[in-house]
């Protein structure tokens, strides 16, 4: 036990007398989580728009005001006719235009319907289809608000529900998927080094001619990088938190309970990649592009895991941050509890002490 | 102690050393002699259990190398060729750390180590990486001895280090030998094989000759002689090419001279002189372990 307590305790001292790369490893996590945060997002936010108001009436300009007025849309500063539109369009100053056509507030009053012109620029479809949305959102509550709803039969309104996120926000869905990426990333990283820098160093040669047991060199490496994973996980949470505002409406303790279940999954994958390469550059390789792609594409953090094609889906399954990304999401933003996804919970359990016994297994007894 | 036989490996299919056989007894300083490439590194790690051989069969104390290399790994000492110890770790640290790892503690041990690790003792807050030459083999062969082994394996402890450090380092040596504690220790210095009980000279994976030093130089058979000062390799190709002469090299800052036959010395100062040295140069003496290397070598070609 004593020979295992100074073995953690040097795996320590590797660890604190490094202090440059103890800085980018708690450093790391902080700065991608902004970026990530901020940068990851299909949120629209003052959009430049123009508004070509041939009305002229009260109700034009109410609509046109309450358009601008939402945080989704900004007035471009130049006042154009419907001949500069293509010109606009073309050098990318605006991405909407709205057309209120001069019998807009006649036939609203009249005949209860009117008609309003928006045009988009497609060239990036997905912005398109949301600026779309929000304007016709916000038509449809104008009109909603001004029509007597009794005065016209056979009508049917669809009253959405946004269950979890009643403000369909962006970083609810990224900010938990960010944060199993990047402790699956900066974990693996951490724990992939461990095993070939004694390699690479000489150390391992010496400590082979030793007594110490593979079993109890892989887990007295785990176990100062788990503190430094759990630090990292603690502070990503709190960003999601503060920063992003992401709600945490399950119980806090399982949300902990289940990232260091995860980090514990991560740095054992990466235990497994350094008794398997013989040079700490392989390895970073390994752990850092390796995993990178796999864990944001496959994982259900970018693109729905249903949307794949079958192979792709069957391959999504051994990636941990996909079981992960489940519960977390369930916790902080369903509120579940452990009975919604104690196989997910098994599953990583499972990873770990598949990668932990791998690694024990492929741990090299002697020189090759 | 030491019980070698028929060891052969090799790496990709060039071998590195072929089906070497010897027996080292117990409590003697083993010297394992021989040019960089030997094998004299693979050899050691076969009897650390650091690496498998192809054929044959090695046992330390009564325990196989291959099958017991766990039971083996808890009563050796090893000092590989390259300084292997944590350098980010305190002279102190990597200490206790060995000694942890055998479990044992400094304390228990230290009369062992006492002569070696009070020379660094003063430093003993430095980080192992900063320490000097002589002063990382110290400590790595303090590390090596915390565990009261009963056979250490050195793997060429004085290479890079300086001359005064080498013979501090010898002597060291020479008490752990005292102390009853078997040595195996690889050299590529032929004047440290004299400091040994003895020595394996090995060139390419084979075994030359294994002997005592004394024994080994006594063996050698032929008529050595000496010219110093005349350094040339000018000079040296002549003298190859005269009467009688079966071998000229440098050695140092001399030219040594090996005659094929018993020959007087009135007749070495006219051969000498036919090619242009002063003859009352020329003086015959006793041969080294080095010029013992050098006739084996010949006589395998």
């Amino acid at each position: 036990m004593r020979r295992f307590g100074s073995f953690v305790q040097k795996e320590f001292y590797h660890i604190f007398r490094d202090w440059r790369t103890l800085l980018i490893l708690i450093g790391m996590p902080v700065a991608q989580i902004l970026l990530f945060g901020y940068a990851i997002t299909n949120e629209i936010q003052e959009a430049e728009i123009v508004i070509i108001d041939h009305s002229k009436t009260p109700e034009s300009r109410e609509i046109s005001s309450r358009i601008l007025e939402s945080e989704y849309f900004r007035q471009s500063n130049q006042m154009v006719s419907e001949a500069d539109l293509e010109t606009l369009f073309r050098r990318g100053k605006i991405k909407q235009a709205v057309i209120i056509p001069a019998n807009f507030a006649r036939d609203f009053n009249t005949m209860g319907r009117a008609n309003l012109q928006v045009i988009a620029d497609a060239s990036d479809p997905n912005t398109a289809n949301i600026t779309y949305n929000y304007t016709s959102s916000i038509v449809q509550q104008f009109t909603v608000e001004k029509t007597d709803v009794f005065s016209i039969p056979y009508r049917i309104r669809v009253f959405p529900v946004m269950m979890y996120n009643p403000e369909l926000k962006g970083v609810f869905l990224f900010v938990p998927g960010t944060i199993s990426v990047i402790l699956m990333l900066i974990s693996a990283m951490m724990t992939s080094i461990s095993i070939t820098r004694e390699k690479e160093l000489g150390t391992m040669e010496i400590l082979l001619a030793t007594p110490m047991a593979p079993v109890q060199i892989i887990v007295a490496k785990v176990i100062p990088y788990l503190f430094l994973a759990l630090f990292n996980a603690f502070g990503v949470l709190v960003l999601g938190y503060f920063v992003f505002k992401v709600p945490i409406e399950g119980s806090l303790a399982l949300l902990l309970g289940e990232t260091a279940l995860f980090v514990t999954t991560a740095l054992s994958l990466g235990i497994f990649i350094s008794s398997r390469t013989n040079s700490q550059q392989v390895a970073l390789m390994a752990s850092l592009m390796g995993l990178m792609l796999p864990t944001i594409l496959l994982s259900g953090f970018i693109f729905p895991i249903e949307n794949m094609p079958v192979v792709l889906q069957v391959i999504s399954n051994i990636v941990p941050a996909k079981w992960f990304i489940v519960i977390i999401k369930g916790i902080m933003i369903k509120g579940q509890g452990i009975e919604y996804f104690w196989k997910e919970t098994l599953v990583l359990v499972g990873f770990t002490l598949l990668f932990v016994v791998l690694s024990i297994k492929s741990f090299k007894l002697r020189l090759s | 102690m030491i019980e070698v036989k028929n060891i052969s490996k090799s790496y990709a299919g060039i071998s590195a050393i072929k089906d070497i056989t010897f027996t080292v007894e117990k409590g003697k300083l083993f010297g394992f002699i021989g040019p960089d490439g030997a094998g004299k590194t693979t050899l050691i790690r076969i009897l650390t259990t650091l690496l498998l051989p192809d054929k044959g069969e090695a046992r330390v104390g009564d325990l196989d190398v291959v099958d017991d290399f766990k039971k083996l790994r808890k009563s050796i000492g090893y000092m590989p060729g390259r300084f292997s110890l944590y350098e980010d770790l305190s002279v102190k640290e990597n200490l206790s750390l060995f000694a942890a790892i055998f479990g044992t503690t400094i304390e228990k041990n230290y009369h062992l180590i006492e002569d070696i690790y009070k020379q660094i003792e003063p430093f003993r807050n430095r980080r192992a990486g900063a320490l000097s030459g002589g002063m990382k083999q110290k400590l790595a062969l303090s590390c090596a001895m915390i565990h009261a082994p009963e056979v250490i394996f050195l793997d060429e402890p004085t290479t890079g280090v300086d001359p005064v450090s080498r013979k501090e380092f010898w002597q060291m040596l020479r008490k752990l030998k005292d102390a009853g504690i078997t040595i195996l220790v690889s050299t590529p210095y032929m004047d440290e094989a004299a400091l040994c009980d003895e020595v394996a000279l090995i060139q390419d994976g084979d075994v030359l000759q294994i002997d005592s030093p004394q024994d080994i130089i006594e063996s050698y058979g032929n008529m050595l002689f000496s010219i110093p000062g005349h350094v040339g390799f000018e000079l040296i190709d002549r003298l190859r090419k005269a009467d009688g002469v079966q071998n000229a090299y440098l050695f140092g800052e001399e030219i040594r001279m090996v005659f094929k036959e018993t020959i007087e010395q009135d007749s070495v100062q006219h051969i000498v002189q036919s090619v242009g040295v002063p003859g009352e140069l020329i003086r015959p003496v006793t041969p080294t372990v080095e010029d013992c290397f050098i006739q084996l070598m010949q006589k395998q070609e």
